[in-house]
């Protein structure tokens, strides 16, 4: 052999060499990394949302319920070869839309691209008449959410939304799940998540390029989420709801010896279906944009001067620290007090003349409760209104707000400024700086019935209740009681006008001014009628459930509130016997 | 009837035969595997069906082009190689367009690749050229091989345009030339011409380039920019023979090719599809069979009894390397995407007659590498 020939076989041998190292390198260091990509190609994951829980009332009615959907899907591959214009007709969506949906294609390249969602049998029926001119088309079958009490419930049980990014990152629950999933954004169906969702199901198959799917590799259904029985009345939530057409506001009903929610209704309300249905940008832009603010939870988000419906816990701190005795006439109104250059008017201006505890409470007099403010000071009062609950959530929900009891040292660190007479009277009425939520206002009812034990209210039957006794004496809790009873029942009370001959309950009736009269005088809107409170139990013997309504704008407690909550309980007892006399 | 010596077949090279053979199986066995059902049910009769008939007429080739003696064909070097010429201009006139490019002329019941044919007439012609010329060349005789074996060709073959066949005929012609001699001057010269073309008409070039071979280029540079477009055949490929491992997955086991992850998975990517299933260890074994051949056409060429038949073996064992170096090399990654079968493997009738002709031609050389007593 000659040198070349040499070189020759040395180039070859080099040539060789060079593919073996690549081969080594690609076969044995980097195997592992090739093996995964291989296998990326050619295995898709396809998550199956499992029906979530359905959520029922408390005698068994279901509040939310899964009902079968049906929507339309175009295979990727296919959409050039679809008749744009007929499936466009047919769907009742514009060409333009349909054409951008299938450009943006889905996640992956591979996946069908969602064109409507919550398909009629009509237009079931018309696609697949034309299926031939529709290539690539699936009909998937999916299960919706539907609220059969709409907005009733709408703030309650809240609404689904599309998994965000965030809470993807945030929840270790919503880990690997695709962004197509519905998950509570809001309400129950918020806090419950976890319980509701249940297991997604999971298909494994094999896909070839073009993204055909071969065969089934392994497949685990999904596992539906669990139900969840609440302490909601759907017969109470539902009496309230009408009774509140036209109103704002809010009602909250307990069960006083536990702390069951029995209805917690805000209005104005949104209805939750429209949701589900899907592409519902306007109605959700109305939402946002109504000055009546409907996505707000009233019950529990809404803050509120308690108004008169604080005297009770004025009423209560002077017979607790034993400064009067409920027979004695305290004050003699003349329709007002002066104070220094300030005045202060009772809301009766001719005045209501000699004044003991249960003639205060039940006309409601504020001369009366100047004088036990007077008493009593700010550091007492403050004291029962904490003690009672107000200033703090009642932990109930993570969404409620705490309100504010005002005291020396808040009127310092917030107001940077001191601490008036004036200021203690103006709370000593439930105005002022007070703000408290109507489910805070139905639970001190619960207290002052049950006998001076606090219950922290739950929705979640099973629950076993948590009470906390406050030390209150069981005697003052029920002369006030009684009284409470007069406010209703007796010729004078504020809200004699709401008397129900079906069922004897009692409370008291709160008027909030929303802006002092000299404003009131000068401009003329709608906005500056007084709120309007009532908050009472029923029935009186033995009281059975507490509540609170409050009425935005609405006028009088006596005029509006009391007849409301009246209208609430006689619609809840009359619809109940009728569906006793059906059964 | 032809008479043939008992020497003749005694010194038939069984091995190389039998080598190449066993490639062609392991190659239609792949085929099988890279196309089989459910998906190519469409294809009547199947790829692997065909290939095994085109084995079988291509193993009749081999034998008939084994029983004269090679030295015949020096004599009619000229006019194989005028007829080769016309066909490559034929084929730029009446050619079938297939995928951008002329290459094919159809005969109605069959349609052929000049290219291949014009590849063996090349080599025996090229070899016949410079048999009785002074060893080294002189500058005149360099220079007219190089025009009449390397520009004419390369030219009518880019055309076509096959980028990949026309640099191979260049590259034979170099190789055949260096061989034959080279004097020291003009090798400098050709280095020097060949650097500054590059670094000068590298522009001229790219823009001459065509879209499909410029992207080639661009995926070769950097596969990952356009994982879907470009750069897919690469990445699918590298993927495919990484995820072989040491062992495979095993035959008929493999996921690339039969899901059509890999393109060209039975012509031009059939060595990653084999590299799936027969891991390392195979692509060792593979790679030690064509190492074999390679070696014995080679020694064929250092052992033939005329320089003829040393320039036909050379030639021949040039094509099947250059073929397999830049074949493996695209389906690695390491050399850019040119549409270029492998040797024996790869899917194809005419290559694969072409490639045995070949065999057939370094076998004859070596049976009759013995002076023989008669006429």
């Amino acid at each position: 052999m000659k040198v070349k020939d040499y070189i020759f076989v040395a180039v070859v041998c080099v040539i060789f060499i060079i593919i073996l190292l690549r081969l080594w390198q690609l076969q044995i260091l980097n195997t592992e990394k090739y093996k995964k990509l291989a296998e990326q190609n050619r295995i898709r994951i396809i998550k199956i949302p499992a029906p979530r829980g359905i959520i029922y009332d408390r005698n068994g009615i279901p509040l939310v319920e899964n009902i079968p959907s049906f929507a339309a899907l175009i295979s990727p591959e296919y959409t050039d070869k679809v008749d744009v214009n007929l499936l466009a007709k047919i769907l009742n969506i514009s060409v333009e839309d349909l054409q951008k949906k299938f450009k943006r294609k889905s996640e992956s390249i591979y996946m069908p691209i969602r064109i409507k969602e919550n398909l009629t049998f009509k237009e079931i029926a018309m696609l697949e008449a034309r299926r031939s001119e529709i290539p690539g088309l699936i009909i998937e079958t999916e299960i919706k959410r539907h609220y059969p009490f709409g907005p009733a419930t709408a703030h309650l049980l809240g609404y689904l939304g599309k998994i965000t990014e965030q809470q993807i990152r945030t929840n270790p629950q919503y880990k690997n799940l695709p962004s197509y999933f519905l998950v509570g954004q809001t309400g129950l169906e918020k806090t419950f998540d976890a319980k509701l969702l249940g297991v997604p199901g999971e298909k494994i198959i094999e896909v070839d390029a073009l993204g055909r799917e071969l065969r089934l590799i392994k497949e685990s259904p999904p596992i539906k989420g669990e139900d969840i029985y609440l302490t909601i009345d759907a017969l109470l939530q539902e009496s309230a709801y009408k009774a509140f057409e036209g109103y704002s506001g809010a009602f909250v009903a307990l069960k006083p010896d536990t702390g069951e929610i029995l209805a917690l209704l805000s209005s104005p309300s949104f209805d939750p279906n429209i949701f589900v249905e899907g592409g519902s940008d306007s109605y959700w832009n109305e939402l946002l944009n109504n000055s009546r603010t409907p996505l707000l939870n009233r019950a529990i988000q809404g803050l509120y001067a308690p108004g008169s419906t604080f005297k009770i816990i004025t009423a209560l701190a002077a017979l607790e620290e034993g400064l009067i005795t409920p027979e004695k006439n305290l004050v003699n109104c003349a329709g007002g007090i002066n104070f220094g250059k300030w005045s202060f008017g009772c809301w009766k201006k001719e005045g209501h003349g000699p004044v003991n505890l249960a003639k205060a409470l039940i006309e409601s007099c504020d001369v009366y409760f100047y004088e036990l403010g007077r008493i009593l000071g700010i550091g007492k009062i403050y004291k029962y209104a904490t003690l009672l609950g107000l200033g703090s959530p009642t932990g109930f929900s993570s969404e409620e707000k705490p309100g504010l009891v005002p005291n020396e040292e808040w009127k310092r660190n917030v107001k940077k400024t001191s601490w008036f007479l004036g200021d203690t009277f103006n709370t000593s009425i439930g105005q002022g700086f007070l703000k408290v939520t109507p489910l805070q206002m139905a639970n001190i009812m619960a207290t002052l019935v049950n006998g001076g034990i606090k219950v922290t209210p739950y929705i979640i039957r099973n629950t076993s209740p948590q009470r906390e006794y406050l030390n209150l004496n069981p005697k003052n809790l029920e002369i006030i009681k009684n009284i409470l009873s007069g406010v209703v029942n007796e010729p004078n009370g504020t809200a004699a006008g709401a008397r129900s001959y079906i069922i004897k309950f009692g409370g008291k009736t709160g008027t909030v001014q929303v802006v002092s009269k000299k404003i009131k005088e000068k401009i003329s809107y709608k906005n500056i009628e007084h709120h309007a409170w009532f908050i009472g139990f029923a029935p009186v013997e033995k009281p059975e459930i507490v509540f609170a309504v409050i009425v935005e704008h609405g006028g009088s407690g006596g005029a509006v509130a009391a007849p409301l909550a009246k209208n609430i309980l006689e619609g809840y007892i009359l619809k109940k016997r009728q569906l006793n006399v059906k059964n | 009837m032809l008479k043939i010596d008992r020497r003749l077949i005694t010194s038939f090279d069984w091995i190389t035969f039998s080598i190449v053979v066993f490639i062609c199986i392991i190659g239609i066995l792949t085929i099988y595997s890279a196309t089989r059902p459910p998906l190519d049910e469409g294809e009547q009769p199947p790829f692997y069906v065909k290939q095994l008939i085109w084995l079988t007429i291509a193993i009749v080739f081999l034998f008939i082009f084994v029983t004269f003696d090679y030295l015949k064909l020096k004599n009619f070097w000229l006019i194989f190689y005028i007829t080769g010429i016309l066909l490559l201009v034929l084929v730029l006139f009446i050619g079938k367009t297939a995928m951008g490019a002329k290459r094919w002329i159809n005969l109605g019941f069959f349609s052929f690749q000049p290219s291949e044919i014009f590849k063996i007439i090349f080599i025996i012609s090229i070899s016949a050229f410079l048999e009785n010329k002074n060893s080294p060349l002189s500058v005149k005789d360099t220079l007219k091989t190089l025009f009449i074996f390397g520009i004419i060709p390369f030219v009518l073959i880019v055309k076509q345009p096959d980028l990949g066949t026309a640099l191979l005929i260049l590259s034979i012609t170099f190789i055949m030339i260096i061989y034959k001699g080279l004097q020291i001057r003009l090798l400098l010269l050709f280095l020097s011409v060949f650097l500054i073309s590059i670094f000068f008409l590298w522009e001229i070039l790219w823009e001459g380039l065509r879209e499909y071979q410029r992207n080639r280029l661009i995926a070769f540079i950097d596969p990952t920019i356009d994982p879907k477009g470009i750069g897919y055949n690469v990445m699918q490929s590298v993927i495919t023979v990484g995820s072989g491992g040491f062992l495979g997955k095993g035959f008929l086991q493999g996921t690339q090719g039969p899901l059509k992850f890999l393109p060209e998975r039975h012509t031009d990517f059939i060595f990653p599809i084999f590299a799936e299933e027969w891991g390392f260890v195979g692509c060792l074994f593979l790679l030690t069979l064509y190492f074999i051949i390679f070696m014995r056409c080679f020694q064929t060429s250092t052992i033939a009894k005329d320089n003829f038949g040393k320039f036909l073996s050379l030639g021949f064992t040039s094509v099947f390397i250059l073929y397999f170096f830049i074949n493996i090399g695209m389906t690695l990654g390491i050399m850019p995407v040119v549409g270029i079968p492998l040797p024996f493997m790869s899917y194809g009738g005419t290559t694969l007659l072409a490639n045995f002709i070949g065999i057939a031609l370094v076998i004859n050389v070596r049976m009759r590498r013995f002076e023989l007593f008669y006429p």
